[in-house]
């Protein structure tokens, strides 16, 4: 049980950001992916996230060869991945409540009406997220506090595999922390596979079963 | 005893005398618009027209209390015209904004979303269309049908729809790149669930916008239409059916038979754009800061 990319090749609009990249995550791993800006590691992500199609090279996950990206993609194997992204702001719908940006994925793919309250209740209170909260809009609430909502949403799905870009990278020292924590303990519970991208060598030496670098 | 520093902030002359910016233009606008629509909907009601009435007797008075806005060669009041013309330049301007809105809004959402190919053909044609005058197009498309209402509107509506095909399109190239689109995409978001609870309410208020600011436009659409004779019938009252024949009184002194229509259309169409602009503003984050709003 994994998710691979195999000789990964990417670049935008015909410009190369990533030439034959391999990366595996193993179930109930954690993997550091390291390298410097413009490498290609957020490429790299999405490709894997089965956001982007590689220009060469393929995904595998749990050995199912991954035709077509995106929409191309039945939900229920999208759905399998969680991404938390870099910058919470951006990532976050600006009309939805945090509630109901939680919730959004359940009603995506008509999840029963009755457990998904249960469900966003269960995670924000994992996230550290008070009700009072759970009614604000994106703009209402710190980075911090949005960057939790966010690591919900991801997380709403029970993935089995969830993949971190820069995510902890603007977020202060104890909100880092809860997030870490938040994440190694959903691992434990349910044997999901992680993949960390940092900047921070201190960050993966402490998170990180394995560290892998992009050139 | 502890010492504790105590940081305070005093406001600036600039905060002190820092108010929200107040424009009377906005109310003013409201009341004209108010007042305009309102006599549109209940002069009717109140003192029906009969269109085709003429009283030679009475002809080309000036404006005075009994008729302030004068009567024209045959003897009809110019302001209860006018308001007729009104009812007829503002039902054409809603209708013919909300058609171009649909057209606009479909090729614009074809293009933005579908990309590649569809969306080269479908600019193409908006750049081709755009290149035409719209007012000669708009001729054009009027004499290849039976004149009428529904001619000019259609005429209108087949000739503003470039500006929200382009608005939309943009709106949603942007859009459909931005990092919350990818992670409804990751969370099993299908694509119309995309469309329909991330693109579309991000896109409706700027819809909303563009459409109300062509309304001034469809009215002048209309008005030259009907100035050039191929709007309403000659006998109904239209705006630019009265510009047109008050013009021939000029000479003879009557200015009131084609000022009083045009300056109604005028203030009119004034009001509707100063508070579409207003709105403009509000969806403007920058604009908003900059107003104190």
């Amino acid at each position: 049980m994994s998710l691979v990319a195999d000789g990964v090749s990417a670049g935008y609009h015909g410009r190369r950001v990533l030439t034959d990249a391999s990366l595996t995550i193993g179930a109930g791993e954690t993997v550091g992916l390291r390298g410097p800006s413009g490498s290609g590691k957020s490429t790299l992500v999405r490709v894997l996230a089965l956001l982007h199609a590689p220009d060469a090279g393929h995904v595998t996950l749990d050995g199912e060869r991954i035709a077509g990206v995106r929409h191309r993609v039945p939900a229920s194997v999208r759905t399998r991945i969680g991404v938390l992204f870099q910058s919470p702001r951006a990532a976050s719908d600006p009309r939805l409540t945090l509630a109901d940006l939680i919730a959004e994925p359940l009603r995506a793919v008509r999840h029963p009406r009755e457990r998904i309250a249960g469900r966003v209740a269960e995670l924000a209170d994992r996230a550290g997220l008070t009700a009072d909260l759970l009614v604000r809009r994106p703009h209402a609430v710190s980075d911090g506090q949005l960057q939790r909502a966010c690591l919900a949403r991801a997380l709403v799905h029970r993935p089995r595999y969830l993949l971190c870009d820069e995510a902890t990278t603007m977020l202060d020292a104890s909100t880092q922390a809860l997030v870490a924590a938040v994440i190694t303990a959903e691992q434990q519970a349910t044997g999901m596979g992680v993949l960390v991208v940092s900047h921070d060598p201190a960050l993966l030496s402490r998170w990180a079963d394995r560290v892998t670098e992009v050139r | 005893m502890a010492e504790t520093a105590v940081t305070t902030t005093t406001p600036g002359r600039a905060g002190l005398f820092r108010r929200p910016r107040f424009r009377a233009g906005t109310p003013v606008a409201a009341l004209v618009l108010g007042v305009a629509v309102g006599a549109a909907l209940l002069v009717p009601m109140i003192a029906p027209l009969d269109q085709s009435a003429v009283a030679l007797g009475r002809a080309a008075l000036p404006p005075s209390l009994p008729h302030p806005g004068g009567t024209d060669d045959l003897g009809r009041d110019v302001l209860h015209r006018s308001i007729y013309g009104l009812r007829v330049s503002l039902l054409v301007g809603v209708v013919a904004a909300l058609a171009a809105t649909v057209i606009g809004g479909v090729v614009g959402s074809l293009a933005g979303l579908l990309g590649g190919w569809v969306d080269r053909v479908l600019m193409r044609v908006v750049d081709t269309i755009s290149a035409l005058p719209h007012l000669l197009l708009g001729i054009f498309i009027v004499a290849m049908l039976r004149p009428g209402l529904g001619a000019v509107i259609l005429s209108i509506g087949l000739t503003h729809w470039l500006s929200t095909a382009r608005i939309v399109r943009s709106e949603l190239l942007s859009l459909r790149t931005r990092p919350f689109i990818d992670a409804a995409i990751a969370g099993g978001a299908g694509r119309t669930r995309v469309l329909t609870r991330h693109l579309l309410p991000h896109v409706l208020p700027k819809i909303a916008l563009a459409t109300t600011l062509m309304i001034p436009h469809a009215v002048w659409h209309e008005t030259s239409l009907s100035f050039l004779g191929l709007g309403l019938p000659p006998h109904l009252a239209s705006l630019g059916n009265m510009i047109n024949d008050g013009q021939r009184s000029l000479l003879t002194g009557a200015w009131w038979a084609s000022i009083v229509p045009g300056a109604v259309i005028v203030v009119v169409t004034l009001a509707i754009a100063a508070l579409a602009a207003r709105g403009r503003d509000h969806l403007d984050p920058r604009v908003r800061a900059e107003l104190n709003l």
